[in-house]
């Protein structure tokens, strides 16, 4: 008797090895699954709300100081390891992972100015008021040891910044004018100065190392070359800026953290238009710090919020602030590029999310696949009015959200204005400036 | 050119100091003290021309000698001697004339008096200006290096983080331990108690006797161990996955192979035991003798059983099952055979007249008939051979199953029932007769039915296909109609006016509802931008969107009206007319179902339901002709004229024609949706120049649901991808393929930092000269 029987090709369905996934058959004919652009925008939809459901941002908040946190430093070699020099002259190192402070030393009298680490993490420097530059070993003194520095410097003036060199032992402070030290001597080996002003703050340029930047106090920022001993160019702004920062992927690219509420970002070549103007804050911007990445920077700002800017928006993508976060003076994108760090005056240190609503931990590779997919979703309808909204909320203090609305009034008065004379003037005498160009004042060389 | 250079600018530096030496008389006034010995008579002589050429009394006080010492020196007594004419070069040759040996030198002065003098150096200021410039280009040129990588990276579809791998260097426990020495008080007694019992401080942390253990066996010794065990218990798995195998079969083929094969090796074990050894064959012996008692015992080989009565069933029809019965039948003989040798022919026969009788009467039945005709079976088996030689040779095999069921059925009774069987069959050829008719008929008749609902369902579904399309088309001619507004709004100077990407509110949205919320202002936002409109206006447009209560009242009335449902003949119910040359049962039902279906779609004239809601929306949306007639204007006045009649043509104007004039099947609804709008994009966003692009973009999905697992992966690849825990290190030079500088950065810095090496210099004056 012959049983007819369905009949299947193993190739079709036995899996090679076991590990390999079960093949499931499915259907991609289209009339099959019609509907697919109304479905793919409830999807976004839904993803951009549970986005806004799950920004749980604020981790840990790191309290020991007894004073405003000034500074802060990454580790170049660890990851959990931070340093925070405060208002009193305490230096502290904290420990990330266990949000502990491990190691509390005494550094200066008076501020703790500026503080950095060397490159292979054995030590670092802070200068402070009482005019020295101090270097301290970064493990802790062994037992019966007393707490002292390696090496101090004695200057003549107060430094109000350091940085230290990304490959050799030179570190630079500015003050009076930008120093730049071997480690091994106790003289700077080249002092560069273009103006009388005192420098706030220096920075060496990652990527290309021989190039400097630093901003003074009469408005304006300076560009030095360290192989000849020579600045380079000038560019004075609007206002004062108090910080800058080089793109650690794009070496010509910097972002200056300005007293009048904005940040703009260079390119070194050609320092007469900024390549972007960031607005978003509504008073003076303190500190600014890249991503690893190089894609966006966090700037931290008087009015007590950070924000997080994308490199090429003018805008800014995220605001963290909380209820007790005071003026935020200084801030700190960790080198795995996930978590942001922000020191402020009520003598804490927070621990942010980058992105506010990533799930933390390790994701199962079904979760993976569907983060992405409604990554991008989102950026896929996020011109479609109703996801924008939703995707763009955000809560913010009232004083925030009263300035930010009194600006706006502001600026539409001061546009409004502009469009006037244009149109009540005679053709040609009256040009508009671009928001770009309004705020340069000159560039020198 | 170089050396050219060189070699100049050393004969300009030798040429400066020498005029130097020229200029000197004429800058610095020669002290008398000097003079006095060397040209005195020569000096008396001028003094006295002096005074003789003075004594019209105007360079009075260049006579003023001083004659002693003394600290304070008037500016107004300096002399200089000659101070009224200039020394010249040709004064200084004048001399040399005579002597032939300086011609070379004079050749060299003549040379230096024909050059210019060299300018003044430049200020310190203007030289820091032009050392910056220079260094300026320098480095901006250096760094355009950078410009193709930073470009790539930007465009880059995926971008991964740390550029580099680098390969975590695990560092082995003793490195780790040497550098570290006990310090405190507790861990040095910790150290000296581990010392004391002699344990291991540093790695492997072995006591000697562990390790002693552990050299106890060799390796190779160890290893063979291993791979012998490991062997045995993959050989144990094989046996036990095989084992499972076997019990798993569910053939019966198999195991009764198997079982004989069983029953034959004992056999052949029983024989051989019998020759080698008698006693442990008597024990065989036993068992078989105990076997047989069983057997009469159950009595479960004699075709008593489920499966025997199962069979016996079969019997009649299935060869193998009679033999399986038989075969049975045997079995329990054997088994119940007793060993002593009995050759009574009797008791074979008797057991053959057993056997007759053991076997059930079907099968003795079917027997015969297989030997012979059976009166009572033949009619019967003869009509089922000529019916099914009137069938298709491929419809065999299925009926003949179903009609040895039934006969089955039909001879269970027994030949008491005689007249009920002749009954039956009678019956069943009737249905027989029946089910040929519907097997031939059916087939032509349901490819018409087929084909005109196909054309029925094709019609509805283009409808329903183009009214689709239509709304679509109104709704992208929607928002292509606000896009131009925009466009023109955005060359206002609102250039930099960049909307904030963050809507920031003093209140917090918890929940998802609120979140929701917030996409429903927006919705009421948008509406704002369509114009009010009246609502009975909106009503008389909109036949589409309100489906009107009059019309559904109609439809009711059409339900009822039975004079309607007669004379409606949609196509639909056309399909279902049926040849009445079926059956009068089954027509009956039929019919009722047809009327069913009539009566559900009665009032379903698609067609003519879609002319009419077309003509309609052309009503509606007819613009309004605008009469621009005001009375009295742009006539004549007076006395015995008339008014012009108020409709001239030139005073309406007419609307725009309609998109589906010319499309008969189509509704183009050109009216903006409202509650569709709340959720289209109104500006074209930034980075698409066209509306298609941008279409294009939202439509093509980019789920698993649309796409293959790969393309899905590929589409959804994120633009960053960062490893947790991992440093991300700033771009070097070398990673992306580009010579780093060799030298330090600090190398010149080292290096007198004020003095200016010669390139400088030489680009110094290069600028200096442009």
């Amino acid at each position: 008797m012959k049983v007819k029987m369905l009949s299947r090709n193993p190739d079709n369905y036995v899996r090679e090895t076991k590990l390999d996934l079960q093949r499931v058959p499915r259907n991609y004919d289209p009339t099959l699954h019609p509907f697919e652009v109304p479905r793919e925008y409830i999807r976004a939809l839904n993803a951009t709300k549970l986005e806004r459901v799950f920004a749980k941002p604020f981790l840990a908040s790191l309290d020991g100081h007894r004073d405003g946190v000034n500074c802060l430093a990454k580790h170049p070699k660890s990851l959990a390891t931070v340093l925070s020099g405060a208002c009193d002259g305490e230096v502290r190192i904290w420990n990330l992972t266990k949000r502990k402070c491990i190691r509390t030393v005494q550094a200066h009298e008076g501020f703790v100015r500026g503080i950095c680490t060397r490159f292979c993490g054995t030590s670092f420097f802070t200068v402070g008021d009482d005019k020295t530059v101090k270097q301290w070993k970064m493990d802790g003194p062994g037992y019966g040891e007393e707490e002292e520095p390696l090496h101090t410097i004695l200057g003549k003036t107060v430094y109000t910044g350091i940085d230290h060199h990304w490959k050799e032992a030179v570190f630079v402070t500015c003050g009076q004018q930008v120093d730049i030290w071997d480690e091994q001597r106790t003289s700077p080996i080249c002092s560069m100065t273009w103006g009388f002003d005192s420098i706030s703050s220096v920075k060496f340029n990652p990527i290309e190392t021989f190039l400097l930047g630093s901003c003074a106090s009469d408005r304006n920022i300076v560009l030095y070359d360290m192989r000849q001993a020579t600045p380079l160019k000038k560019v004075i702004l609007d206002m004062r800026t108090n910080t800058i920062c080089w793109n650690p992927m794009e070496a010509f690219i910097f972002t200056a953290a300005n007293e009048d509420y904005n940040l703009y970002t260079f390119d070194m070549r050609a320092l007469d238009t900024p390549v972007m103007v960031h607005m978003d804050h509504v008073s003076a911007v303190l500190d600014v710090d890249y991503s690893p990445t190089g894609k966006e920077f966090v700037s931290a700002s008087f009015d007590k919020s950070i924000r997080i800017f994308p490199v090429d928006k003018s805008r800014s993508r995220e605001v963290y602030h909380t209820k007790r976060m005071q003026h935020v003076i200084c801030v700190k994108w960790t080198s795995d590029s996930k978590y942001i760090m922000c020191g402020s005056d009520e003598m804490n240190i927070r621990l942010w999310k980058a992105n506010a609503s990533e799930k933390l931990g390790v994701l199962t590779s079904r979760e993976k696949a569907a983060k992405d997919y409604n990554q991008k979703l989102k950026e896929k309808f996020q011109h479609h009015p109703h996801i924008k909204r939703i995707a763009r909320h955000r809560h913010l203090p009232k004083s925030i959200y009263s300035q930010i609305q009194e600006q706006r009034i502001m600026k539409e008065a001061r546009r409004r204005k502009e469009v006037n004379r244009l149109k009540h003037s005679k053709p040609g005498s009256v040009s508009i400036v671009s928001e770009k160009k309004k705020h340069i004042v000159a560039v020198v060389k | 050119v170089r050396t050219n250079q060189l070699v100049n600018s050393a004969h300009l530096l030798a040429l400066s100091q020498q005029e130097e030496l020229e200029d000197l008389p004429k800058d610095y006034p020669l002290s008398p003290s000097e003079d006095e010995g060397d040209i005195d008579g020569e000096r008396k002589h001028q003094k006295l021309l002096e005074a003789i050429s003075s004594l019209d009394g105007k360079n009075r006080w260049k006579l003023a000698e001083r004659s002693e010492a003394s600290l304070k020196v008037s500016e107004f007594n300096v002399t200089s001697e000659g101070s009224g004419e200039k020394l010249v070069l040709s004064d200084l040759l004048g001399p040399v004339k005579t002597s032939s040996s300086l011609a070379t030198v004079k050749k060299q002065l003549n040379r230096v008096k024909s050059k210019k003098t060299v300018e003044l150096p430049l200020n310190k200021e203007e030289v820091e200006r032009i050392h910056r410039e220079v260094a300026f280009n320098k480095t901006s040129q250096a760094l355009s290096k950078w410009d193709p990588i930073i470009l790539k990276n930007r465009q880059a579809e995926q971008l991964v983080f740390p550029l580099k791998k680098e390969q975590s260097a695990f560092a082995p426990i003793e490195h780790v331990l040497s550098g570290w020495k006990a310090r405190t008080p507790l861990e040095q007694e910790v150290f000296n108690l581990l010392h004391k019992n002699k344990q291991p401080v540093t790695d492997p942390l072995l006591t000697p006797v562990e390790k002693a253990s552990l050299k106890a066996m060799s390796l190779e010794e160890a290893k063979m161990r291993r791979a012998e065990l490991q062997r045995a218990r993959a050989l144990q798995s094989y046996y036990e996955a095989r084992a499972r195998r076997e019990k798993k079969i569910k053939s019966k083929k198999y195991h009764k192979v198997l079982k004989k094969g069983k029953a034959r090796k004992a056999l052949r074990e029983f024989e051989k035991l019998q020759k080698a050894n008698p006693t442990a064959a008597l024990e065989e012996l036993e068992k078989i003798e105990k076997a047989r008692m069983m057997e009469r015992m159950s009595l479960k080989h004699q075709n008593s059983g489920k499966w025997a009565k199962s069979k016996a069933i079969m019997a009649k029809y299935d060869l193998e099952a009679r033999q399986a019965m038989q075969e049975q039948l045997a079995r329990n003989k054997e088994l119940t055979q007793k060993l002593q040798v009995a050759s009574d022919s009797e008791e074979e026969e008797e057991g053959a007249e057993e056997e007759g009788e053991l076997v059930p009467d079907a099968v003795n039945e079917i027997q015969m008939d297989a030997n012979g005709p059976n009166p009572w079976m033949l009619r019967n088996h003869l009509r089922g051979t000529g019916e099914a030689k009137v069938r298709d040779p491929e419809k065999l095999p299925e009926p003949v199953a179903h009609e040895a069921s039934e006969s089955e059925e039909e001879e269970r009774p027994g030949a008491e029932e005689e007249i009920l069987l002749n009954e039956f069959e009678e019956r069943r050829s009737l249905r027989k007769k029946s089910t040929l008719n519907q097997d031939t008929e059916p087939v032509s008749r349901q490819e018409p039915k087929d084909s005109s609902s196909k054309e029925v369902l094709s019609e509805l579904r283009a409808l329903s296909q183009k009214l689709n399309r239509e709304n679509q088309q109104c709704g992208k001619q929607n928002m292509s109609s606000t896009r131009t507004v925009p466009a023109v709004q955005r060359e206002e100077p609102a250039e930099v006016e960049e909307e904030p990407l963050l809507l920031q509110r003093p209140e917090r949205a918890h929940t998802v509802e609120e979140l929701e919320e917030l996409g429903k202002e927006e919705c009421f936002q948008n509406k704002e931008v369509p114009k009010p409109m009246g609502e009975g206006q909106q009503s008389e447009r909109n036949p589409n969107n309100q489906p009107g209560t009059p019309k559904e009242k109609k439809r009711k009335e059409e339900m009822i009206d039975l004079q309607n449902l007669l004379t409606t003949k949609s196509p639909s119910v056309k399909s279902l007319a049926v040849p009445t040359t079926v059956e009068e049962l089954e027509d009956e039902e039929e019919r009722d179902q047809k009327r069913m279906i009539k009566e559900a779609f009665a009032g379903d004239d698609v067609i003519r339901d879609f002319l009419k809601e077309k003509r309609e929306a052309v009503e509606a949306s007819k613009p309004k002709d605008v009469d621009l007639t005001l009375p009295g204007w742009g006539e004549w006045g007076g006395m015995g004229l008339k008014p012009s009649s108020p409709t001239s043509p030139s005073c309406i104007l007419p609307g725009p024609p309609r998109k589906d004039k010319n499309l008969p099947n189509v509704i183009i609804n050109e009216k903006r949706n409202v509650h569709a709008a709340a959720h289209q994009v109104r500006v074209l966003p930034y980075p698409f120049t066209h509306h298609q692009q941008f279409e294009r973009t939202i439509q093509t999905p980019i789920g698993s649901t649309w796409n293959t697992q790969r393309a899905f992966q590929k589409l959804t690849t994120p633009k960053v991808v960062t490893k947790p825990g991992h440093i991300i290190k700033p771009i070097k030079a070398e990673d992306v393929g580009y010579r780093s500088s060799s030298r330090s950065d600090l190398s010149v810095v080292q290096r007198n930092p004020k003095q200016l090496s010669i390139r400088h210099k030489k680009q110094l004056k290069k600028n200096s000269v442009d």
